[in-house]
């Protein structure tokens, strides 16, 4: 290498004139970020097996510990709300790659200090967000969607010989495409803490503890008050889409659960959208 | 062109950047000296609209760095942060920029070829050296064939051939008319690159102007002169107001036989024509510059009087860390 060869490469004119660059830009730049970092692959693979396999293990104890000591309270539950089942370890433990992912997406940008060449290259900032938040989401739904339906028809089919479940039965379809969706929000629910909090570690442990520590917490309030703040917790609220039947307990309808928990991301979404503007990068 | 106005940053009750102006000129390579801490990084990020300013606007081509179409099309940066991801590979780190911009991929081959990492380039940046990142980060720089060019110490670290490629690819970019602001602790590395210095100290200005005359100002500016009369020429420079030490007793190993002696105050022309005048013989008469090191420290010395203790330090500090 030589400046005599740069030269020839600064001047031959080669860069296209100035003609701004639209979102459909941003859009792919996102996607050839998130595509080109190993821990994001890793994270998505880990999310399918960890929720599709634990699924299937968990169908499968069921079935072949049928008959057991504890066996009559569990299968009970099984049959009362299969889809409950279905949805309940392998998702439960699923979401956990989910959280850790959309932190990632935000916090690696600031560990690593791409941020300063994202933030450079798109000096509003709140574009690059924007465009960070459509690939993920588009990324999720996808993958979401495949997991939420591969756990029902690999949870079903093992639990067949016990309990008998269909897509077609009243409100599993809306569970498990709700499923999907929740999923999704979560990511992006998650994404929007790592922008908050800038720091892998402190994020996660924040995200963590909303989805699994804060609904303990509120169990231990006084009845009425831990039942109502319950209710409207995000993961509590979000999560209610994934079950097929209400129960006579659930303050909120599947849906009014989900626009709750959409609303917590909107929320998040907006404080970190004015951090990243105004905050120093 | 950038512009600095009235610029100021405080984090906390600490003063990063205290009211500094300058503009920088299309054409040169100018050079942001200062020692470590004087503000010079933060005052890049101010311009690259990274940090806010407390108070006070940059402006690159007379818009805010914000308002810029295509950023990276006018404007490119190398800071002394990292700012690539470490699993990353440069092809893929140049490739996202380039989609920012709406430049075609062909371009990120290009920058590759230019900066010599087409053989890495798929390998993670992680595990680059410090040469090489250095690299990428000019690659990334130039990769919008921008006229704006801020290097923040760009040659920190690399081996004196990254030093001279790094030099002479600013002087070659100054030489088609852009713009090229670079930072740098090492005085005398700017000695030999910059045409034009901006120096500061404690985030205030010291001094804005061409290189050879922060040099001259300097007031270590003496002559050397041998000849055989050392009293005779002694009583005419104190006569004409100056000051002349004997350095040297002329017996030396070098074969010249007259003795040395520096003469500050009276210009090299006068002692010359003050010889003449007495029809005195000088074997030698020899201005003798200072260096932009001795100059550097007499500037930000001054700028102690406003009653800076401790940049004093930081200033020896500075000086210490060129050696």
């Amino acid at each position: 290498m030589s400046v005599t060869g740069a030269t020839g490469a600064i001047q031959s004119g080669t860069v296209q004139p100035a003609r701004p660059a639209g979102f459909g830009h941003l859009l792919l730049a996102e996607w050839t970020k998130i595509r080109s970092v190993r821990s994001t692959t890793w994270t998505l693979i880990l999310f399918v097996v960890i929720t599709i396999g634990l699924t299937a293990l968990f169908s499968w104890l069921s079935v072949t510990h049928w008959t057991g000591p504890r066996a009559p309270e569990r299968d009970a539950r099984i049959l009362a709300d299969p889809v409950g089942f279905i949805f309940g370890a392998g998702i439960g433990l699923g979401q956990l790659t989910i959280c850790v992912l959309g932190v990632l997406l935000m916090t690696s940008e600031y560990s690593t200090g791409v941020i300063r060449a994202s933030l450079l290259a798109v000096p509003k900032r709140f574009p690059m967000l924007a465009a960070k938040i459509v690939v993920f989401a588009v990324i999720m739904i996808v993958l979401a969607e495949l997991v939420a339906f591969g756990s029902f028809f690999v949870g079903s089919s093992i639990l067949h010989s016990r309990v008998v479940v269909n897509l077609s039965d009243p409100g599993v379809l809306r569970a498990t495409f709700g499923t999907g969706l929740y999923l999704t929000v979560l990511g992006i629910f998650a994404l929007a803490v790592g922008g908050l909090i800038r720091h892998t570690a402190g994020a996660v442990s924040t995200v963590i503890g909303v989805v699994l520590v804060l609904p303990i917490l509120a169990g231990l309030l006084p009845s009425s008050w831990g039942a109502h703040i319950n209710a409207y917790l995000p993961e509590q609220a979000g999560s209610l889409i994934s079950h097929a039947q209400q129960s006579s307990s659930d303050l909120l309808s599947p849906w009014q659960g989900f626009g709750v928990f959409c609303i917590w991301t909107v929320l998040l979404l907006a404080a970190s959208a004015y951090l990243l503007d105004r905050r120093d990068a | 062109m950038i512009e600095a106005k009235d610029l100021v940053k405080r984090f906390g009750d600490k003063v990063a950047v205290d009211h500094l102006s300058f503009s920088v000129e299309p054409g040169r390579v100018t050079g942001f000296l200062g020692p470590n801490g004087a503000g010079k990084s933060t005052t890049m990020r101010l311009i690259l609209g990274l940090d806010h300013p407390t108070s006070g606007f940059a402006t690159i081509d007379g818009k805010p760095y914000a308002e810029l179409v295509n950023p990276l099309r006018t404007v490119g940066a190398l800071l002394e942060a990292k700012s690539v991801h470490n699993g990353r590979s440069a092809r893929n780190h140049l490739l996202f920029l380039a989609q920012t911009q709406g430049l075609r991929p062909s371009r990120v081959d290009e920058m590759l070829d230019l900066v010599g990492l087409r053989d890495v380039a798929n390998r993670r940046a992680g595990g680059y050296s410090l040469g090489m990142s250095q690299r990428l980060g000019v690659a990334a720089a130039l990769l919008g064939d921008p006229r704006v060019l801020l290097l923040d110490e760009p040659v920190n670290g690399l081996d004196p051939e990254g030093v001279l490629w790094i030099r002479n690819l600013m002087k070659h970019l100054a030489s088609q008319g852009k713009t090229v602001l670079v930072s740098s602790h090492l005085m005398n590395e700017m000695a030999v690159t910059a045409d034009h210095l901006i120096v500061i100290g404690r985030g205030r200005l010291i001094a804005d102007s061409a290189t050879e005359d922060i040099i001259a100002r300097g007031s270590g500016q003496s002559v050397r002169v041998r000849t055989p009369d050392v009293e005779r020429l002694t009583a005419l420079i104190t006569a004409e107001g100056g000051k002349a030490i004997l350095v040297g007793d002329g017996n030396g190993g070098d074969g010249q036989q007259a003795p040395i002696l520096t003469v500050t105050g009276v210009p090299a022309p006068r002692i010359g024509e003050l010889a003449a005048s007495a029809s005195l013989v000088l074997h030698e008469l020899t201005p003798q510059l200072a260096t932009l090191e001795e100059a550097f420290l007499e500037l930000t010395s001054d700028s102690l009087e406003f009653g800076h203790q401790d940049a004093d330090a930081q200033v020896r500090l500075a000086d210490g860390s060129t050696r």
